[in-house]
């Protein structure tokens, strides 16, 4: 166990890293557009789907596609976000650096999540507020329901970004972790989030409903949208039982297993083995 | 401050008592499948002590580094490190080490000042009755030579710049071992003024310093005592004149008479010289008597090495390191 002072400093200096981060972001202007040009290219789509109803609902596409979305986004930082940023940074030597201060790694992690966990709130921000004015049916009018996105919002990282860490330490090339957009694509494609999944064939939505990214949509949904919109939803219903059971069970097992791998990937960090990516990255420059 | 030491362990060497050992290295030994990298490796460096580590590439300067900052495991052998094995270094151990790393493009956006008190932060529960860390962030910035560019995104900062800064990340928590893997690389000859100034100022302040270095130069500059690696064991332990003195028993006498230029080499230059002028007296002009360089002592031991006569040279180094 870290003793207790070791432990506040170790927070304390995360608290700080995730600050500094979030803040450079945000009067950074590459980081900046990072963040606007998806979001307007999204309400722009959204604005269009307004006129497409849902089949079996007088519910607009749109309406339907922006809570699932935000769902997303909070899934797909922990999982993409933060295994990017891990495998870069092992291979600029932030994680080198974090490795040779006293609890730095832990440190580092702490400080990782915050500035992730902030990122998508930020986009969530960036996402949500026009689609309130843009599109009638989403609303978030009752404590109910802002209880509802909170917790799912961050459930779904603490489902995501322990899994996510995992991900950036197996593979020690940056490159590599691009073999999980293709799968997160994948996944975008069959969790119902452009399209009712009720939809797609039984044996697609069992697939889907393994994964964090489905019920994180779908307890967006169930935030946002007027409650009649289950309708469309796997039995009709919100499951906000099984959403809390599934994105939980996801938080619980990356939790078990990303300190043992982490901690495995952090063994293994040295100045020698660094300037091997380095010669890498180099080399694929070139 | 105690050192800590595990029960059943060797003691330190026999001359020093334990509190005045740093770094103690026995019997080390590191293999890589079927590689050996490190054969046998044993040294210890005291207290305050500077000391450098030479040799020519692949001779296992890295990989015993990074032993000794418990960044890698070994195969064998005894390691104590402010008295404590690496492998099994707390993090309260790890606080009183510094490292200087050759960074590349990490935390490109952050301000000098705001990583340096960043960095800091991780100290602050690690004062004790000698050491108060971190250093504080404005002087360690000024320590370093960086003033000027406290305000600066790290990627703005030139290359000398850059390595200031992370021998002020190395140092910032003012540690009680330095370890410095080649930090002078990329330097302008004022900036390595000012290098060794502040390493100086360091182990005035009794901090131990462990550097890796190519610059035979900055070698002699600065280290009480230099060990030489090549093929994974220690094939040199002394301080730089010692080294130099037993490397070259020989000395070059140049001298001009009669306009004419003259090269003698001799084991006893001061009676050649001495000879030199009974016989000619004040038509001499010119005297130069010139003793090998800690450059030519290294390039005639890694020469030395190279053609297998080694082990002759190991013995008598370990003689100039008594």
């Amino acid at each position: 166990m870290i003793p207790r002072d070791e432990l506040a400093t170790t927070i304390r200096a995360g608290i700080r890293q995730g600050r500094i981060e979030t803040r450079l972001t945000l009067t950074t202007l590459g980081d900046l557009l990072g963040y606007l040009i998806p979001t307007a290219g999204l309400l722009t789509v959204l604005v269009f789907q307004r006129g497409h109803k849902v089949a079996g609902t007088g519910f607009s596409l749109g309406a339907v596609t922006l809570p699932s979305v935000i769902g997303a986004g909070f899934a797909l930082a922990g999982l993409m976000t933060f295994s990017l940023k891990l495998a870069e940074e092992r291979t600029d030597g932030t994680l080198l650096r974090a490795k040779a201060m006293p609890h730095g790694m832990t440190g580092y992690l702490i400080g990782k999540s915050i500035t992730v966990a902030a990122g998508s709130a930020i986009g969530f921000v960036l996402t949500l507020v026009p689609g309130l004015f843009l599109l009638p049916d989403v609303s978030l009018r009752t404590p109910a329901a802002w209880l509802t996105l909170v917790a799912v919002a961050v459930l779904s990282l603490l489902a995501t970004i322990p899994i996510g860490a995992v991900i950036g330490s197996v593979f020690s090339d940056p490159s590599w972790t691009g073999i999980t957009i293709l799968p997160g694509f994948g996944l975008i494609a069959i969790s119902g989030m452009f399209y009712p999944i009720t939809h797609f064939p039984v044996w697609l939505q069992d697939i889907a409903q393994v994964f964090p990214l489905y019920w994180a949509g779908l307890g967006m949904r169930s935030a946002l949208l007027p409650a009649h919109a289950a309708a469309v939803e796997i039995g009709g219903s919100w499951r906000h039982l099984a959403t809390f059971a599934v994105l939980g069970a996801w938080a619980v097992a990356g939790m078990l297993l990303a300190p043992w791998v982490l901690r495995r990937m952090a063994r293994k960090e040295s100045g020698s083995s660094m300037e091997m990516r380095k010669a890498k990255a180099f080399a694929r420059a070139r | 401050m105690t050192v800590l030491r595990q029960a059943g362990a060797p003691a330190p060497a026999p001359d020093l008592p334990p509190g005045d050992v740093a770094i103690e290295v026995r019997d080390l030994r590191m293999r890589y499948g079927t590689t050996d990298v490190l054969t046998v490796v044993d040294f210890t460096a005291r207290r305050g002590e500077v000391v450098a580590l030479l040799g020519p590439n692949g001779a296992g300067k890295t990989t015993t580094i990074e032993i000794l900052e418990g960044f890698r495991l070994r195969s064998a052998g005894h390691v104590r490190v402010l008295g404590v094995d690496p492998a099994h270094g707390t993090e309260r151990w790890r606080a009183r080490l510094g490292i200087v790393l050759q960074s590349w493009r990490d935390h490109g956006k952050w301000r000098v000042r705001e990583l340096l008190d960043y960095l800091g932060s991780y100290y602050t529960c690690y004062s004790d009755d000698r050491v108060r860390r971190p250093w504080d962030t404005d002087e360690l910035i000024k320590a370093v030579g960086l003033d000027e560019h406290a305000r600066k995104r790290i990627r703005r900062l030139s290359g000398g710049q850059r390595r200031r800064l992370d021998v002020a990340i190395g140092i910032v928590g003012r540690p009680e071992l330095l370890f410095l893997d080649e930090p002078t690389a990329g330097f302008d000859p004022a900036a390595r003024r000012d290098f060794h100034d502040l390493v100086h100022r360091l182990s005035d302040e009794e901090t131990t310093i462990l550097l890796t270095t190519h610059d035979l130069d900055e070698a002699d500059k600065l280290a009480d005592r230099i060990l030489i690696l090549g093929g994974g064991r220690v094939i040199a332990n002394g301080s730089p004149d010692a080294l130099a003195q037993r490397m070259s028993s020989e000395a070059e006498v140049r001298w001009s008479r009669d306009g004419q230029r003259f090269v003698h080499s001799t084991t006893d230059a001061t009676r050649f010289v001495r000879e030199l002028f009974l016989q000619y007296g004040t038509d001499i002009a010119d005297l130069e008597v010139r003793r090998a360089s800690l450059e030519d002592t290294y390039m005639a031991l890694v020469r030395e090495f190279e053609a297998g006569r080694i082990d002759s040279a190991v013995h008598d180094f370990r003689e100039v390191a008594r």
